[in-house]
């Protein structure tokens, strides 16, 4: 079962300073999404007229003024200035599943790329509580009484793990399942025909992937947002 | 033999730790059962009812995720094995 095998991102090359900083996969593969955003921006935002009539510049409108929706609808007029952290962190997270489709690795199955998105998030929530509410920030830790500040301080700090595992989970959970289902159907082809091609793999795992890459990342790009969206707003919130 | 007793005790652990499933399941169900109640007495706010039901869903679904992430961990990059 040489396909089975389950391993971490592979190491592109090293950077000689600090000890060496590895480059991986996932950074290359980020590197490409990046260039891909863009690209795709240039494109869309060419030659912008005030009245659109290009198709293109209707897309672009389209997506900012979702996401515009989604941020006003939820966290409320005042908090607009969030609306390009979100449209970010929506495209990076959701291209970043996808690329599995391409045949790279996903660039949310690694734990590092979640956990920095979870980091900004988190110093974004206490930025902006400590700045619209001073030290009353620190002391909503301490209601509804004061001996519950340890455990609020708990759930605050668990916030930006649960925020990495989730999305991580749902992604490497996906991914293992999906080579489990190709070493399954390899095998299968050999036991059943005795033919070294293993042409069962050809359809079959299309379906599956429509579930554990499509949906499932759709989904978790979508809920990391709304988290996002939801705990900012509230650490704003008078 | 001891490789061995901690391997086997590592497959069971991981087993156990996926168990956290359940209650996950149980909850999300519950939540998506009261979200289709909620679309039936009120067909028009079926947008906002499915979006909350998602978000929390997924609020439910992080205690699972920690059972999977403990078994993969156990699994695929045994921190216990270094200790003998």
């Amino acid at each position: 079962m040489d396909s089975m095998s389950m391993t971490g991102p592979k190491i592109i090359f090293e950077i000689p300073i600090l000890g060496g900083i590895t480059v991986t996969e996932t950074i290359v593969n980020f590197w490409w999404i990046i260039l891909g955003v863009l690209v795709l921006s240039k494109i869309l935002t060419h030659k912008m007229e005030k009245i659109p009539r290009k198709k293109t510049q209707i897309i672009a409108e389209k997506i900012v003024m979702t996401i515009d929706n989604l941020v006003i609808e939820t966290m409320g007029e005042r908090c607009k200035q969030f609306v390009p952290y979100i449209l970010a962190l929506f495209t990076s997270s959701i291209l970043g599943t996808l690329v599995s489709l391409l045949g790279m690795r996903s660039v949310t199955a690694d734990i590092n790329t979640t956990a920095s998105w979870a980091i900004i998030t988190f110093c974004m929530i206490h930025y902006n509580g400590v700045k619209h509410k001073g030290l009353g920030h620190v002391k909503s830790l301490a209601e509804p009484m004061a001996f519950m500040f340890p455990l609020n301080l708990i759930s605050e700090l668990t916030l930006p793990f649960s925020l990495a595992l989730r999305h991580f989970g749902n992604v490497i959970g996906g991914t293992i399942l999906m080579s489990i289902i190709y070493a399954a159907l390899s095998s299968a082809t050999m036991a059943v025909f005795n033919i070294g091609i293993p042409f069962l793999q050809i359809g079959i795992p299309a379906i599956m992937s429509l579930y554990f890459d499509l949906f499932s990342g759709a989904i978790q790009a979508f809920i990391f947002c709304m988290l996002t969206m939801v705990f900012v707003s509230n650490a704003v919130e008078e | 033999m001891e490789k061995a007793i901690l391997l086997a005790a590592s497959a069971i652990g991981a087993g156990i730790a996926v168990l956290g499933g359940i209650g996950t399941g149980a909850g999300q169900g519950y939540a998506a059962g009261k979200a289709a109640e909620a679309t039936g007495r009120q067909p028009e706010a079926q947008g906002v009812i499915l979006k909350t039901m998602i978000v929390g869903a997924a609020v439910a679904e992080t205690s699972a995720i920690y059972g999977l992430f403990i078994a993969l961990m156990l699994l695929l990059f045994n921190p216990l094995l270094s200790l003998l």
